[in-house]
């Protein structure tokens, strides 16, 4: 341990520290522009300086480790000086047009300059020349509001693995982004939205469907539909100021109802419906594989992360048969919302809109995809982030914290508890099993609260195994099977999976990715600034919805049943399901 | 403002060497054996893009390409290194290669000055080459001969004590030269 003195209280740390982390222990609180927990520290803001005894120059306290008997001050005199000068200079690079960005609600540059007391421009003069890159169908990047400080580089290349983004050229004509001022839609980006998550102004932001949706809304010829997912109930309060991890789904439904939807669904709905095919889809390929042993390909993945979807396209296109083939459920409430519901109102498909709101940025783009459209038109027209949504609740008049709780429409609004699970990471692994081992056996997962501990949490891959034994006559070749699972989120946890997987080192059944760190609950579209501790304040709350509901398994879900009987009547998998509910992938392995 | 959007940004064809010396399979082989020489190293990539430079004259995108590939390092990356170092250029280089000095000591002494004439005679701006392939402009920092300053490099040749009066005679000089010497150094 190391003893050091800091804004004249002695504290003892571990000698790994910075001095940023032993001072946020202390409680004391120095601004960043550029740090991100659990990373390296990038050190390009500049705005963490303080002044350390004895040193000759000003230090960064995110990069500078603690020392024994270190003096140091976070708030002299010279240091508010400092961090002024700091970022007065970076305002005078940025354009800054506040009153119509899009972070005029939580931008740390704009706060930081307001607590700091900047209440004007000190230099004023050229600036670098500005692109905005429209090319994505989910992210918007505007490099004149850009502040390069690295972080959506940091996510990109080290969380994600993807490395869309890199810093180009040098000093004054430094631009943040693909090679040679490529749009992202040229360079193999994913669309999951952690660089949107992390910027601290409004340089990569969603593209608004906002707009889109209250053209719909006043549309009267049009019959509009919302579908919300499991991670938007553990996270829409951030935006009302309730604390992470407040559940809001009574006053969520209230408030779409308020907005003028014409019907109140939720993903979860289609969620069980996606357990129900995708588990029947590996029981079929582990026949195939056992019974008619032909060759087939396992492990089978899941593919209800758009994001993950695309990074296997572009870098692992060897797996693309693992890829369930599934659609989202996303994906399968638009399919069945334009077939079965309109044909139960009484209404062409190109007469509903389906709007959904996701946690997720990725979720723009697979909505555009044009293999999805099973009813003739679009399955799902619009997608707007948790924080669109927090948006438009608040231009609507809608006194969000005082609504009453409200309940879900029918039929394509009530769902179990393992479609909840489906935000967190390790949940979606979690629900397959609850119901599988049920199908196989005939008995109840035989697991405390049906939770399936190894899976939960935030480790970045996880593992379980559970044997197989007194199964059901039909499930006979599964007797003894050990049924071998594994969970990854964040796409370079995925990526070292995939690559134990093709080494020959790791042997899975059946794996879980989702593209976020955390699962959805911490997606691209969630309301800002996801921390570790914010994601686990949201995976309990997702935790307890679950829970809290007396139908806790999938192949519960009555309105699921009734699907298959009235509708989808050759069963899962069946002729009509691959019509509606599944679908296929392209190889971008050619375009990275 | 500038607007990105679908499709606009596209790779210029598959360059050869400004000589034409190779076609596109020659190159990316011995693309693959300078990559193949260094990629074990930490820290290969500035070696191979410089050896790769060396020898084709630039740096076209898909031998970028193809070097991220080969080293697993994004597209974005490489790039980003590519145009960090002034040293590097992706675009095909005339026959003689013009940088002038703006370090301090050639700044000071009116290196300011020779480019803008250099600019006028050669009717290009920094980065660009001449319709007729026979110069490129570009701007060095610093080449370690301050005493000499003002001083521009052509190729391998150093110049010294350069006078914007002098400039047109001196280009002409290479314009008119063929010789070998000059033609490995452009290349």
């Amino acid at each position: 341990m190391v003893k050091l003195t800091i804004d004249r209280n002695m504290v003892e740390v571990p000698p790994e520290m910075t001095i940023l982390q032993a001072a946020r222990q202390m409680g004391i609180i120095i601004p960043t522009l550029c740090y991100l927990e659990g990373k390296d520290p990038i050190g390009a803001c500049r705005v963490c300086v303080v002044e350390v005894q004895g040193g000759r120059n000003l230090v960064s306290s995110c990069s500078t480790p603690v020392a024994e008997g270190m003096v140091v001050f976070t708030n002299s005199p010279r240091v508010r000086r400092a961090r002024k000068l700091v970022v007065e200079l970076l305002l005078s690079e940025h354009e800054g047009d506040c009153q119509i960005c899009d972070r005029s609600e939580d931008c740390e540059l704009k706060s930081l300059a307001y607590s700091l007391g900047i209440r004007e421009p000190h230099y004023e003069g050229e600036k670098p020349e500005r692109f905005l890159d429209v090319s994505s169908s989910a992210l918007v990047r505007d490099s004149g509001k850009c502040i390069k400080c690295r972080r959506c580089v940091t996510v990109c290349n080290e969380i994600q693995h993807v490395g869309a983004l890199f810093p180009q050229n040098r000093g004054y004509k430094t631009l943040i982004g693909p090679a040679f001022a490529l749009g992202l839609e040229d360079v193999p980006c994913v669309q999951c939205g952690q660089c949107a998550a992390v910027c601290p102004v409004g340089a990569i932001i969603e593209k608004s469907h906002v707009d889109m949706v209250w053209a719909a809304l006043e549309d009267k010829t049009k019959h509009v539909v919302v579908q919300t997912a499991p991670a938007i109930r553990a996270a829409l309060g951030e935006c009302f100021d309730y604390p992470p991890g407040t559940l809001v789904t009574g006053k969520m439904i209230t408030a779409l109802r308020l907005m003028g939807f014409d019907a109140v669904f939720d993903t979860n709905f289609a969620a069980d419906l996606t357990i129900m095919e995708e588990g029947t889809e590996l029981l079929l390929r582990l026949k195939k594989a056992l019974v008619e042993k032909q060759p087939v390909a396992l492990p089978q993945f899941s593919s209800c992360s758009p994001g993950w979807i695309k990074f296997t396209e572009y870098f692992y296109p060897e797996f693309l048969p693992n890829l369930s083939s599934c659609k989202s459920p996303q994906q399968m409430f638009g399919a069945i919302a334009k077939t079965f519901y309109a044909q139960k109102k009484g209404l062409r498909p190109e007469d509903i809109v389906v709007v959904s709101v996701m946690p997720c940025t990725a979720k723009k783009f697979e909505s555009s995809r044009p293999e999805m459209n099973s009813s003739g038109v679009r399955d799902v027209d619009y997608v707007l982030t948790t924080r669109e949504l927090g948006q438009m609740i608040t231009a609507a008049g809608i006194h969000f914290t005082a609504l009453e709780d409200g309940q879900t429409d029918s039929p394509l609004g009530l769902s179990s508890g393992a479609a909840d699970i489906f935000a967190n990471s390790g949940g979606v692994m979690e629900a397959a099993i609850r119901t599988a081992y049920e199908i196989v056996t005939g008995r109840e997962l035989p697991l405390v609260n049906l939770h399936v501990e190894p899976l939960a949490g935030l480790k970045g891959i996880k593992e379980a195994a559970l044997k197989l034994e007194q199964v059901l006559p039909a499930w006979s070749f599964l007797e003894g099977v050990e049924l071998k699972v594994a969970v990854a989120h964040s796409l370079s946890n995925a990526a070292a999976l995939l690559d134990l997987i093709k080494a020959g080192q790791a042997h899975y059944h059946f794996v879980e990715v989702m593209t976020c760190p955390g699962g959805c609950i911490g997606g691209g579209g969630q309301p800002r600034f996801t921390t570790d501790e914010v994601r686990r304040a949201r995976i309990n709350a997702i935790y307890k919805e679950d829970e809290g509901k007396a139908m806790r398994k999938s192949h519960d879900n009555p309105d699921v049943k009734k699907l298959y009987a009235e509708f989808l009547t050759d069963g899962p998998c069946g002729h009509q399901s691959h019509k509606l509910l599944h679908t296929h992938y392209v190889d971008r392995g050619d375009k990275i | 403002m500038k607007q990105i959007s679908q499709g606009l940004s596209k790779d210029q064809p598959v360059g050869s060497c400004c000589c034409g010396e190779f076609s596109e399979p020659e190159m990316l082989k011995r693309l693959d054996e300078i990559i193949d020489t260094y990629k074990s190293a930490d820290g290969a990539l500035i070696p191979i893009l410089q050896t790769a430079q060396n020898l084709f004259g630039y740096l076209p995108k898909n031998i970028l390409r193809r070097i991220g590939e080969r080293l697993r390092i994004p597209y974005s990356q490489v790039a980003g290194v590519v145009s960090f170092y002034s040293f590097f250029s992706t675009n095909p280089r005339g026959k003689n290669l013009v940088r002038v000095c703006l370090g301090t000591a050639c700044y000071v002494r009116g290196g300011k000055e020779v480019l803008s004439t250099m600019q006028k005679t050669l009717g290009i701006n920094v980065g660009e080459t001449t319709a007729d392939k026979m110069f490129s402009l570009e701007v060095g920092r610093c080449f370690g001969a301050c005493g000499l300053a003002p001083v521009v490099m052509i190729n391998e040749d150093v110049h010294q004590r350069v006078k914007p009066a002098k400039i047109k005679e001196l280009l002409s000089f290479y314009r008119e030269a063929k010789s070998q010497t000059q033609e490995a150094a452009a290349c």
